[in-house]
């Protein structure tokens, strides 16, 4: 089941607000298109479908406008990650918490990995526990 | 002291909050057995070219219709950038460095948030690779023959690593035949790889 392309493309096409341009989806940075590409792994893997997904992100981006965010396609792949936090969390794949441990030790491994290095998780990432 | 402590220290590497919270998604999807990481990649690179505004090929065909732009670029590559419209998000320095008969230049780092990719794009999984990297500083010309690209013996290559604060952009030689051309169809014969230096732009004859 590879995922590919292709399904990419029908995500463009069931989620309609996703910022595109002719050929397919637009991203501002790096980071948006590991984002995009997560929930297309995750939809392929059954754990949403796309009117699922859809509710969910609208209801995030109407938690967002209603905190005042201009909503102006800047802070569109904010929302989607947060989407994504949200239902793995949900659908029991993992809980806040480990999510939150996870960010930490990343930003532990990126503290000790010197300039141009590949930064790496290492169980001593977790140990560290300081805020 | 532990290395928590060293806010200004630009030794280490740097993760933005949206990265981190990536990260951690997709490493802990990876251990449930949800997400394959190199199927993951794969999926990403064919959006190698939708990230970013890519006013890299701009920059270029500016400076070889521009003298006076091209003197700017070479000076202030952050400022000249600016002026095409592009402004850095973490405020980091973009050195142009340029290419002449004599000498070639190539640009690495392993980390994708070393890459220049608000002028390039998306960085390629081969730039992120640790055999990329250690080959290009140990070999360079190897490196260009793997990418299909020779070069006189005479001319020097020299590898720029990026830095925390400097991000290489390099300006490669404008092709021969294209005298008169216009900015926008110069602009077509810069492809990504010639302004990492793993490659040459395109021959004329190479574009409609």
């Amino acid at each position: 089941m590879p995922t590919n392309a292709e399904t990419a493309q029908k995500a463009v096409q069931a989620v309609r607000s996703i910022p595109k341009d002719a050929d397919g989806p637009v991203f501002n940075a790096p980071w948006e298109a590991h984002a995009f590409a997560l929930a297309v792994t995750l939809h392929e893997r059954g754990l949403f479908t796309w009117p699922e997904w859809t509710v969910a992100l609208g209801e995030e981006i109407a938690r967002a406008q209603a905190a005042g965010d201009p909503d102006t396609g800047e802070t569109y792949y904010l929302h989607w990650l947060a989407t994504l936090e949200k239902l793995v969390a949900a659908k029991g794949v993992t809980s806040t918490e480990t999510l939150h441990r996870y960010r930490d030790a990343w930003d532990h491994a990126a503290d000790r990995t010197p300039h141009g290095k590949p930064i790496e998780l290492r169980p001593e990432d977790f140990a560290s526990g300081i805020a | 002291m532990t290395s928590h402590d060293h806010p200004h220290d630009h030794d280490h590497s740097e993760l933005s909050e949206t990265d981190l919270r990536v990260r951690a998604l997709e490493s802990i999807l990876t251990e449930k057995g949800y997400l394959d990481p190199a199927a993951l990649d794969l999926l990403i690179e064919t959006y190698e070219t939708k990230v970013g505004p890519r006013n890299g090929a701009r920059v270029v065909a500016r400076a070889w219709t521009d003298p006076a732009y091209h003197a700017r670029l070479l000076k202030d590559g952050t400022s000249a950038i600016a002026e095409l419209g592009y402004a850095g998000r973490q405020g980091e320095h973009i050195q142009v460095v340029e290419n002449t008969p004599s000498q070639h230049n190539m640009v690495v780092c392993t980390l994708c948030s070393c890459y220049p990719w608000p002028v390039l794009g998306l960085p390629p999984v081969w730039y992120k690779s640790a055999p990329y990297r250690s080959k290009v500083v140990k070999d360079p010309r190897g490196v260009l023959g793997d990418f299909g690209c020779e070069l006189p013996e005479t001319t020097n290559i020299r590898v720029w690593d990026s830095t925390a604060e400097i991000r290489y952009l390099v300006l490669p030689m404008r092709p021969a035949g294209t005298e008169g051309w216009s900015e926008e169809r110069l602009a077509e014969l810069v492809t990504r790889d010639s302004m990492i230096g793993t490659g040459f732009p395109k021959q004329p004859r190479e574009i409609p």
